[in-house]
Parts: structure tokens; sequence; C-alpha cells
């Protein structure tokens, strides 16, 4: 099921938007296609509105950071319930320029997961209605859940433990 | 009230005297609904502005109990991230214990034996009846029932008894383990399930008759706070929320866990997602759970409690005593240095309030890389001032309780 749902939509992005599709694999039990930035849009919105596919709802749309820390990532987690269809789309961009356009006007529940988003990370979703913090405080200037932020001081010496954590 | 004619005719003159309203300059008035307001159950902040007691515009705040979950479960092990699920939804803390061992189990490719799956779906059943108890008798409560309320909530501490009996805990319960239970619940908690089975659907009928078809409850709640279904799947409504709009998505029938696909219930829908369907696709899901419960204790296996997962399951006490295996297993998870593959995983469960996701990405270390909460009542209260506007400032109250909007989830 997974395999033949990766092979259908990998086939219809490639026809549409070829080489844009920067990898399609499949992790565990779900087809993921990383996408190429500028294409993003235009390939959510292909997905949701192609009639065969009808990706019409947004389970799940999150920031992260890639291991080499120089690069930011969004995920969007797409599902079409009436044939049970789920796909992860992905797309990375350099933490110099964290800019990617919103997928408010495609599904407004977008909007406050794209707030959490910049809010942790600082992707700047160009479009937004009202792209400012949502958990943390206004005044806040970093942005936390990015790895050099690490979660205890590393200055203390009193808890340095070389054999255990990280 | 019974006047006299000349107080009748006095009025009748002032109000001949004064301006009509609609020559009148129109002139809203700003009013802070929270962050700690007692009839909003939680911490919750909305900035109204009010035209008369009518709501013409609503802006939320949120965060107030911000934790920074996802952060530290980057510098968890995963066997201590449980203790960060429990205070998300904490009316139903289990569910959210469940659905991270299991996505952690995915993860590990661990298969576990059918009688801890079916301990789990008890488990489950239980605390999805604790969270909708809670839900609907808040409703009550608010249309000013509040009989309901204190009535179940008795139901709610046997519940949370048995929970007590096998984590030792009863709010933020942290219950089982990754690979299952860490052992058989006690033949007294078997007791104390079959006995609520048996007895709680004369208290729940109870409590539907006060509620379900009462003239002054149904005047109250019908057309209060309505969201279509196509506005509810845009918002990315899930749960009883969406069903009550008319969608029949339950992620227990759509994306099987723990054996659910062995057992027969129905997902029970709305129609017109107000308030009042809202409650009762509620009612209807408490009365599912019990039948599932039921069929779970008939159809109980034999056999083990927990998978084979020495790495993640400490072994019992004598073992680690007697046995250098076993002993290198316990000082192994005890210090949180477990090995994992790397991995990218998305695993969802029907929580209490909708579908409840876990995206996790390993790097193959001792805590995950990125752990990502897909927390339901999050994405679902955004569509919160959508729902009020137009509606009266009573009705706020009452479509947020309904809505079942947990603080804890929401700011995560």
């Amino acid at each position: 099921m997974s395999e033949e749902l990766l092979n259908k939509v990998n086939q219809k992005l490639h026809e549409h938007f070829h080489g844009s599709v920067e990898k399609a694999e499949l992790l565990y039990d779900y087809p993921v296609f990383t996408v190429n930035k500028e294409k993003i849009h235009e390939v959510l919105k292909f997905l949701k509105e192609d009639e065969e596919l009808n990706f019409h709802f947004l389970t799940d749309l999150t920031g992260m950071q890639t291991e080499d820390e120089k690069h930011l990532g969004a995920i969007y987690h797409l599902h079409n319930m009436q044939k049970n269809y789920r796909i992860r789309v992905k797309t990375f961009f350099p933490m110099i320029h964290p800019e990617i356009p919103t997928a408010t006007d495609l599904w407004p529940a977008a909007n406050w997961m794209e707030r959490e988003s910049y809010d942790f990370y600082g992707i700047k979703f160009v479009g937004h209605p009202n792209l400012k913090r949502i958990l943390n405080v206004d005044e806040m200037d970093i942005f936390p859940l990015r790895k050099e932020y690490p979660l205890e001081d590393q200055s203390r010496e009193d808890k340095s433990d070389k054999m255990f954590g990280r | 009230m019974i006047m006299s004619k000349k107080e009748n005719k006095n009025t009748a003159r002032q109000a001949d005297t004064t301006p009509s309203v609609d020559t009148m300059e129109k002139e809203y008035s700003t009013l802070n609904l929270g962050p700690t307001h007692p009839a909003t159950h939680g911490i919750f902040q909305n900035v109204l502005k009010m035209d008369g007691e009518i709501i013409h515009d609503a802006v939320s705040t949120i965060g107030y109990i911000h934790r920074a979950f996802e952060k530290l479960a980057e510098r968890r092990p995963y066997a201590q991230i449980t203790t960060l699920t429990d205070r998300m939804n904490y009316c139903s803390s289990p569910i959210n214990n469940m659905g991270w061992h299991m996505t952690v189990e995915k993860l590990i490719k661990a298969e576990l034996p059918k009688r801890a799956e079916y301990m789990r779906v008890i488990i489950m059943e239980l605390s999805r009846i604790s969270d909708h108890i809670i839900c609907n008798t808040i409703i009550g409560q608010d249309t000013g029932a509040t009989t309901g309320f204190l009535y179940l909530f008795q139901w709610r501490e046997k519940i949370y008894d048995i929970f007590e009996d096998i984590c030792g805990a009863r709010l933020t319960t942290n219950i089982g383990r990754i690979g299952g239970f860490d052992r058989d619940f006690p033949a007294k908690t078997w007791d104390k399930i079959r006995a609520f089975v048996k007895e709680y659907p004369k208290a729940l009928t109870e409590f539907s008759n006060l509620l379900e078809r009462n003239k002054i409850f149904m005047d109250r709640t019908i057309k209060c706070g309505p969201i279509s279904a196509e506005r509810a799947l845009a918002y990315s409504f899930t749960g009883p929320n969406l069903r009550a709009a008319g969608v029949d998505y339950d992620v227990r029938v759509m994306n099987p866990y723990s054996s659910y696909q062995d057992f027969d219930f129905v997902v029970p829908v709305g129609t017109a997602g107000d308030t009042y369907d809202r409650f009762m696709v509620r009612q209807e899901e408490m009365w599912q759970s019990l039948r599932i419960i039921e069929q779970a204790l008939k159809n109980m296996p034999d056999g083990p409690t927990h998978a084979n997962v020495p790495n993640f399951f400490l072994p019992p006490k004598e073992e680690v005593y007697n046995n250098m295996e076993a002993l290198i297993y316990h000082f192994k998870i005890v210090m949180g240095e477990m090995d994992v593959p790397k991995g990218e995983i998305y695993h969802c469960v029907e929580g209490g309030n909708g579908e409840l996701g876990f995206y996790l990405i390993s790097d193959g270390g001792r805590t995950p890389f990125r752990l990502h909460f897909r927390r339901p009542c999050f994405i679902y209260y955004q569509a919160y001032p959508e729902m009020i506007k137009g509606g009266m400032l009573s009705d706020a109250i009452l479509t947020m309780s309904s809505m079942n909007v947990i603080a804890g989830e929401l700011d995560a």
C-alpha cells in the first residue's frame, strides 16, 4: 500500500514538476518527498487540488534543523481521508535565508502551526497574515529549538559529565 | 413583574424621548476574558470586542503554561520522555503514554504479545471515558447543572483507583513501559475493571436522563458555537469535535494500532457541529468504550505482558542480582544508554481530543534528534474566534468547554 502510493505520487509529481522533487523514499510506513524550496507552494497546491490524490487535510506542519546546523526544514504531513493516503513532504533551505511561502491560503489550520515553527526555528513564512511568536514571549530574541541554544548552560563546571549525556 | 398603570405610562414616555438604536453611533467595548478566569477551566486569554453582549471579534493568546517539552525531549533518553507526555492532556494521560511507547516500539520494530495490546486497549478506553466524563460534566456545569458533575466524578475517581493500582499514580500516570507492561495487573484490579464495566452504565444512563433530552439543556446548547464539516476539515479538526460536524474520521478505525481491528465498535457522528452534537458524540463514545472494554475482558488472551526487547525493558530484580547479562541491561537502561536505530517515524493515536501524533527523528543517539507532538487542541483551538463570532458571551464559555481545550496540551 505505502509503496504503491509512493510510486503513484512520485510519478504524478515528476510529470508536473520535473526535477523539483529531490528525493522520494519510504521511511518506515510513510512515503516521504523532499521538494525544492522554490516549488514547495505549487507542489502543495497540486497535491491538494489534484482529483485523484486530493490531500485535503493538513495533519501537521513543523520545523526542524538539519544535523549540519546550517539548514532549516519544514515538514508537512498530508492526509487524504477518503482513501486514507498519508504522505510527508519536506523542504530544506539555508539558515541565512529562512524564507518559504506560507500554506495558510491552502489550509487555514497552517496559521498557528507556522507561527509555532517561526517561534521555535525562525522560519519566515512569506505571506502569513500574522507571523509573530505564539508560545514564547514576544520579547524573546532567540529561536530556542535551534541546536545552537543548548538546554543547560554549557559553561557550568559543577555538572560536567564526560561519560554520559550530550 | 406587575407594574401599576401609572408606572407603565412613565416608561412609555421615556422611551419616546430617547434616540433609537439606529441613529446612535456604535461603540465597541473590549473585554479581557482570562488568562485566569473561573469560567474557562484553564489558562486561556481571549480579548473580545463586544457589541453589548454579542461578540464582534476575538483574539486568542496562548502559551501561558508553555514548558518546552520538545526541547526537553531532545536531552532525555527515550524511557524518560513518557513523563513529559503525561503532562500534555492530563485528563487522559495514559493515552499519551501509550502513544509514545508505540512510537518507540515502531522505531525499534518491537512486536508486542496480544495480551499486552489488549491490556493497553483497556487502559486507553478507561482513560477515554474519564476524559469524556470531565468534558461532558463540565458542559453540564457551565449550563447550570452541577448535579451531573458531582455525580459522575465519583466514577472518574474509580477509574483513577484502577490506574493507581496499576502504576501508583492517579493523574500523571507514566503507565506501562516501552514494550508492554512491567507486570500483569493485580487480581483485585481485574475485579475492579469488571465491576466498573458492570456498574458504570447505570450511572451513565442516569446522567443521560438528566441532560440529553432536557429542554433547558437542549435550548441552551443547540446552535451554540457551530462549525461546518468543511471549515472543521480546513482547520484540521480531529476527534469528537470533527465527528460532531459529521465526518467519521477515527484513527482507531482508519489506522488501527494496538489490535483495535479486533474490536467491534461504532464511530458516532453528529450533523451540526454545535455544542449539543459534541456533547452527544462524547456520550455515545463512552458507551462504545465500554463495549470495547467488555470485548477485551472477554477475549483476553494469556501470555506474557511485554515484548522481548531487553534493551528497553528492565529485567526482573532476581535476574539482575544473579545474572551478568541482566545486570548490564539494567545498568544501560537506567543510565539511558540504549541503542536505537536511525529513523523517522510518525505515529498517531486517537487521544481524548483527536489525533495525537508523535513525529520522531532519531539519529541513533541516546535521545531523539527531534521530537514533535501533534497536539489536537493546539490545532483546533485556532478556530475558536471564528466559532464564537456573532454569538453571546455566555455561548463562548460553553463553546470552549465543549471543545475540551486542555491548557497542558495546548501549550506543550
